[in-house]
């Protein structure tokens, strides 16, 4: 059975606690990786690679990231969904790994949605 | 696709949008019988007789506006591997999807990065329990969330700081590519 070491298990712990007071407030962003057939054909996973390396070195602890089904624009994949609290959310389209760490380092993380990559700011199904 | 275990990916979404709880995944390496099997069985909602009979449809989809084309590329990877893809399945009692290939063909997809398949399932869906296992002649690999998160106990299997201690631990551990 793969298992985690002490050392790594205290390590996590550790970290997870030093973070705790900020992960109190609940999420403020959530990224939503589209994953359906299409998707993932296309190169949603390394997208979603990007996004957990993005998020490890940021520190932040007040984003969740999920996936979803095809959202029926296969020819517009990888995709990927970003809502801010209390904002509408913003569909990116065609991503690569570099338009996903922009979108990272200037919609999740300064707040400034990727005009250029979005297709549209509005109603999202996740599914 | 280009490997394996997107194909497995694939499947396993499949699994969580019918609504599985525990998604178990098998990569059997039967070297004596130049034979490679890959086993997906989950506790979802399952398939009835009229379903799973036009599951390979290219098309054929239950999902509304989704493309069905997940398991007939499954199924025509395996066949033009010299293998085969069955799939077991009833409303109720989940789905068991197994595919087999040749080892040796020459058709026969890569792995890849089961590693990255495990994370990407374990960072979208941490409530989802997930069983891995690779079998060969020389043993058993085996990765269960259920004991990560027994050993994480307060801290969220999907908590940074936990995905880059198993990211590494599977990176290291994982033997199939």
């Amino acid at each position: 059975m793969a298992k985690l070491t002490i050392a790594d298990l205290k390590k996590i712990k550790e970290e997870y606690h030093a973070g705790q007071a900020l992960r109190e407030g609940g999420f403020k962003v959530k990224i939503t990786v589209h994953m359906g057939t299409c998707g993932i054909a296309a190169g949603a996973r390394p997208i979603m690679n990007v996004i957990l390396e993005e998020l490890a070195k940021s520190g932040r602890k007040d984003i969740a990231v999920t996936t979803s089904g095809c959202a029926g624009l296969c020819s517009k994949e990888p995709m990927m969904t970003i809502e801010l609290s209390g904002e509408a959310p913003v569909r990116y389209i065609a991503l690569t790994e570099e338009k996903a760490r922009k979108i990272f380092a200037e919609h999740v993380m300064a707040g400034k949605p990727v005009k250029e990559y979005a297709l549209v700011v509005g109603h999202e199904t996740t599914y | 696709m280009e490997d394996l275990s997107l194909h497995i990916l694939d499947i396993a979404e499949n699994s969580v949008r019918a609504r599985a709880k525990r998604i178990e995944i098998t990569i059997t390496r039967d070297a004596a019988g130049d034979l490679l099997t890959v086993e997906v069985k989950d506790d979802g909602s399952g398939m009835d007789q009229e379903t799973l009979a036009r599951v390979r449809d290219p098309f054929f989809t239950t999902k509304g506006k989704k493309t069905g084309l997940g398991i007939p590329f499954l199924a025509q990877a395996a066949e033009q591997a010299g293998g085969a893809l069955t799939i077991d399945s009833a409303p109720g009692t989940g789905t068991r999807m197994s595919v087999t290939f040749k080892w040796s063909h020459v058709d026969r997809p890569v792995i890849g990065s089961m590693a990255d398949t495990l994370l990407t399932l374990i960072a979208g869906h941490p409530d989802l329990d997930v069983l891995y296992e690779e079998r060969d002649d020389g043993g058993v690999f085996r990765f269960d969330t259920r004991e990560i998160k027994k050993d994480l106990e307060e801290v969220p299997i999907n908590a940074p700081e936990a995905l880059d201690a198993i990211r590494a631990m599977l990176k290291e551990q994982i033997k199939f590519e």
